[in-house]
């Protein structure tokens, strides 16, 4: 249906075409039409950010707890600037997200207008596409476009810049159309490369799943086409940091996280698999380690809905480009076609195999009396926790690995983390975009203290919106996995990797009206806990932990698989000069 | 033995005995793109390269259907078979791109570019320099009695051994458009 309407007015229709029901954003004078707009209007919740990086975390938090992309509005120049690290972290993690930027009016773009930037030069880099919409008239199409980009094939970011005149003039809008669209990227893999790893994967000895973000993102069906095929055929499976959920952590083959923080058992598998079936995970560095003596023994087979990601870093025997639940409902329905087979009496020894490796314990840690270890408060934060319809983020350091060690995720989508960029200041903001979500969930957020600071403006969003986001801070007043290399690599020079003048946590919330709590004795640990979860607000809970704990098991810069260093004692010198140089 | 068929590329031995890499052999592809023309789609292309690390040994782009807006552009680009492969890929990820082509895979295809020179003698050297012109099949397209500017097309090893052959007789400038590129046959 066309209708003759402003161009402002074109942006709110368009959200609501595509279902938005929340927008997150901070107003400016190039994109004042469209807050006019918005505040005509009951349908789209907008939700004042207090820096536009909050908006765009937040609206990927909302975006990996729900599947739909996350919406954000931000101003000309600076507003469009302070977008880029936000947008950046939502490339390298596939998250689908449409931010709309406003622009000086087009007959006064490069003139170094006031609040003007070359935003979409600026973003070209860190946005899966981007456009300048220069008449009304393209407006509606470009909007609806934006969507389809951001959310078909690998998703990504995409940014649309609206000059003010464009957002004032009128045009004619239109609706979605998504199938005229000439981005169609194929979702279906080849049969014949599928029937290959059918063939692989029934005989088999020790086989391993390897899976990655892509499941999550291929939606609930793909990763309920997973647990039907990892239970079915009883392969073990393992998964990125992204990837965190696709299987239950309760699950009979689960082997926990692996790479330069997992577990010993997953990388151990890894190494000496003789299949290894990677599923929408890209072999980034964090996992494979030392390139040339990665999982050496193994048939490759690679499942991305992304070609550039196969053959990139890693060579694959089998490839199968495609969308990850298209592929495992193929591979099942051929898999089960020639007879459900595997080499049961091979893959006996090899779950006996991982089982030897399991009971090494490799997240064992030396327990305290006197002071909280982060891993124990992640324990007892996943016991008093687990039962609730809980959602966790975490910003990036220490105690985002010990999350991901130590606490359990059943159902895909529960799990927000910055894996990609490894942005600090990501899980505040994120958990207020997933609390706007899911308004009844416990939302926390599993900090760092210094992570944390970054965007602890938010508190004002998340006391302005009521949202009871939980802050569940890591204090070890350190920038503690800097520390850790600093003392594994450096010499124990720990330069500036203090986190000096801290705030008093609890001081600050109270300013901002919401609820501190500190903790600092392990006896006190699960009351606080409770006290956190039964408050009904934002909670910022100040842990005091242990200062020189470190994550293990770790595997050195530059090292294989099977070199992983599992406690303090194994620590010298296990790095040398050519693995230093990586990061 | 394993059950499994395990192809060139994997090793069946301990980690120590280490899995062969990718090839490091150079190779040089001709690429011919089908973009959509509109603002940005060039740097789109060439960010990729630059922010990637790829090679651009020439690059020529122009609108080739009027009424479908799509221009093509010909880039030539040097690296191993593995970052051909990635740029290939990359370069299908943008958007704005909706085709790619590796004429060097597909081939064989001819390549021509365009140069003009500008060679200023007098005496031996400008009847020499006239003698090879005719030899290459450059044409004169200015002159004056101390200059030529010679206009020639070939593929660019041609114009090498042109360029090559008139730095003695006088060449002052060139300009070179970059290869443009197409399949051979039907
Ligand atoms: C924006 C940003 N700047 C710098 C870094 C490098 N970095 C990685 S972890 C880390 C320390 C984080 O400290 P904290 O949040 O207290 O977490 P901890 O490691 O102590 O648990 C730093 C500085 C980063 N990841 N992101
Ligand atoms: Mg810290």
């Amino acid at each position: 249906m066309k209708r003759e309407m402003t161009g402002a007015k074109m942006v709110v229709q368009a959200l609501k075409d595509q279902g938005v029901d929340t927008v997150f954003g901070y107003p400016g004078g190039a994109v004042l039409p469209i807050y006019d707009e918005i505040f005509l209007q009951n349908d789209i919740r907008h939700i004042l950010v207090r820096h536009e990086q909050g908006a765009v975390h937040a609206a990927e938090g909302y975006a990996r707890s729900t599947g739909k992309p996350g919406v954000v509005l931000v101003t000309s120049g600076p507003g469009a600037t302070n977008a880029v690290t936000g947008l950046t972290d939502a490339l390298l993690d596939s998250i689908p997200l449409v931010v709309l930027t406003g622009q000086v009016p087009t007959f006064m773009i490069g003139s170094d207008a006031f609040q003007e930037a070359d935003t979409v030069g600026i973003t070209r880099p860190c946005t899966k596409h981007n456009w300048l919409v220069k008449e009304t008239d393209k407006l509606a199409g470009t909007l609806h476009e934006a969507f389809h980009v951001a959310t078909s094939g690998r998703p990504g970011p995409v940014l649309i810049d609206i000059p003010k005149d464009v957002q004032f003039a009128t045009g004619t809008y239109s609706g979605p159309k998504p199938a005229a669209s000439h981005y169609q990227p194929p979702v279906k893999g080849d049969m014949e490369e599928i029937t290959e790893l059918v063939a692989a994967l029934e005989t088999a000895k020790r086989p391993v799943f390897y899976t990655g973000g892509g499941v999550i993102n291929s939606g609930p069906g793909a990763s309920q086409l997973l647990r039907e095929l990892v239970d079915a055929t009883g392969i073990p499976v393992t998964s990125t940091l992204m990837g965190l959920g696709a299987y239950p952590a309760s699950g009979e083959n689960w082997l926990g996280m692996l790479g330069m923080h997992g577990l010993y058992e997953a990388n151990m598998a890894m190494h000496d698999c003789d299949l290894l079936i990677n599923i929408g995970a890209r072999f980034d560095d964090r996992i494979t380690g030392r390139i040339d003596a990665f999982s050496p023994k193994s048939l490759k087979a690679h499942i991305d809905i992304d070609p550039s990601s196969i053959n990139k870093v890693i060579r694959v025997d089998i490839p199968i480009v495609g969308d990850v639940g298209h592929v495992l409902e193929d591979l099942l329905k051929v898999w089960k076609a020639r007879g459900r087979k595997t080499n049961r009496e091979a893959l006996a020894k090899w779950q006996a195999k991982i089982s030897e490796w399991r009971a090494i314990n490799c997240l064992a840690y030396k327990p305290s009396e006197g002071t909280i270890k982060p891993q124990y408060a992640l324990q007892r934060l996943e016991e008093l926790t687990k039962g609730h319809d809980r959602y966790i983020c975490t910003e990036v350091g220490q105690h985002q690995m010990w999350a991901a060690q130590f606490l359990g995720f059943e159902d895909p989508n529960r799990w927000m983390t910055s894996g990609g960029l490894g942005t600090m200041g990501y899980g505040f903001p994120a958990s207020i975009g997933v609390q706007m979500a899911h308004p009844d969930a416990l939302v926390i957020n599993v900090a760092g203290e210094a992570s944390w600071l970054m965007n602890m403006q938010e508190l004002g969003t998340a006391a302005q919106y009521r949202l009871p986001v939980k802050q569940f801070i890591l204090n070890n007043e350190r920038l503690g996995m800097v520390r850790q290399w600093q003392e594994l690599l450096h010499g124990e020079r720990y330069s500036h990797s203090w986190s000096e003048a801290l705030p008093d946590f609890v001081k600050l919330a109270e300013a901002f009206g919401a609820k501190g709590i500190i903790c600092k004795d392990p006896k006190d640990l699960d009351d606080a806990i409770m006290e956190m979860i039964n408050h009904d607000g934002p909670v910022v809970f100040d842990c005091l932990v242990e200062k020189h704990e470190n994550c293990f098991p770790m595997i050195p810069s530059g090292k294989p698989h099977n070199e992983m260093l599992l406690g303090e004692a194994e620590t010298k010198d296990a790095i040398q000069a050519g693995g230093a140089v990586l990061v | 033995m394993s059950a499994l068929h395990i192809k060139k590329g994997s090793s069946k031995h301990s980690a120590y005995n280490l899995r062969p890499t990718f090839s490091d052999v150079q190779e040089r592809h001709t690429l011919a793109l089908l973009v959509e023309n509109e603002p940005g789609v060039l740097a789109r292309v060439i960010g990729l390269f630059s922010g990637r690390g790829y090679n651009i040994e020439s690059l020529t782009v122009a609108e080739v259907d009027h009424t479908g807006h799509l221009s093509r552009i010909t880039v030539v680009t040097t690296g191993t078979p593995q970052v051909i492969e990635q740029i290939k890929a990359q370069l299908g990820r943008i958007i704005s791109v909706r085709e790619v082509h590796d004429l060097t895979v597909e081939g064989p295809s001819v390549e021509r570019e365009l140069a003009i020179l500008k060679v200023v003698s007098d005496g031996d050297k400008r009847v020499e320099a006239l003698r090879l012109a005719d030899i290459f099949r450059a044409n004169v397209v200015d002159s004056t009695l101390e200059s030529f500017v010679f206009e020639i097309t070939g593929a660019p090893d041609k114009i090498d051994a042109f360029a090559d052959l008139m730095r003695p007789l006088g060449l002052i400038e060139i300009a070179r458009t970059g290869v443009a590129a197409l399949l051979r046959g039907t």
